[in-house]
């Protein structure tokens, strides 16, 4: 499932609400992001992430389905918000359940890598002085480019 | 054709959308930037930069060479920054 929103969530209960009522799943795992209060040097005072409607839910959902494809999921989720945000708030959730760990774990790590390159967000920094926007990182497209198919 | 602008690329063109008609010739993402540049001195100036612009047609991601159509959608953008 594949949820873009601008309200804050709660990172137990979409996890509880992963497994609930069901006893098949092994394990679950995730990763949230949050938003951090340093940059470096600079203090942040507030992010706030930009995102192009409609493309961003059909590339999460491609991406969604990319992992269900490479590995045997029993369930997953997305959920990435966009709009303002303090130092501390959770900026996005992915979760992955599977029989077993090494699946969860692995496309736990693949939904993240990919997102991070592939999902129209940009973020704005906001520091008591200026706001900028935060420019890419070579070592996220790194981290995406190590679950290219082998051919 | 629908084009939409985002992040700091909006600065640069004054709008976050805007509805064109080019000429029949601009009929890839590539002649579409340089028509763009035309009209928006700060598109021109983000295009010097390779690499920095990047192109969505109709919510797919587009290289230069992609076609576009009067009625399609195009995006500009800088390298995405989520997660």
């Amino acid at each position: 499932m594949v949820r873009v929103q601008q309200a804050p969530f709660d990172v137990g209960a979409e996890l509880a609400a992963l497994s609930a009522g069901r006893t098949d799943i092994g394990g679950v795992a995730s990763f949230t992001g949050l938003v951090r209060a340093m940059a470096g040097e600079q203090a942040i005072t507030a992010m706030t992430l930009e995102h192009y409607p409609g493309m961003t839910e059909k590339k999460l959902a491609e991406i969604e389905a990319e992992a269900r494809a490479r590995w045997a999921l029993q369930a997953s989720l997305i959920v990435h918000r966009y709009g303002r945000m303090l130092p501390g708030e959770p900026i996005v959730l992915v979760a992955t359940a599977a029989p077993h760990r090494a699946a969860a774990l692995e496309a736990c790590a693949f939904l993240i890598d990919w997102l991070k390159t592939e999902a129209p967000f940009w973020k704005l920094e906001e520091t008591a002085r200026a706001s900028r926007w935060v420019e890419a990182r070579a070592s996220d497209d790194q981290a995406a480019a190590r679950w290219a198919r082998q051919r | 054709m629908r084009i939409l602008y985002f992040a700091w690329l909006r600065g640069k063109t004054g709008t976050a959308s805007e509805q064109v008609a080019p000429p029949a010739e601009v009929a890839t993402v590539g002649a579409l930037m340089q028509w763009l540049a035309a009209r928006h001195p700060g598109f021109a100036e983000a295009l010097t930069a390779p690499g920095v612009v990047r192109a969505a047609v109709n919510q797919d991601y587009a290289e230069p060479g992609d076609p576009v159509r009067p009625d399609d959608e195009v995006a500009f953008f800088p390298p995405v920054t989520g997660g």
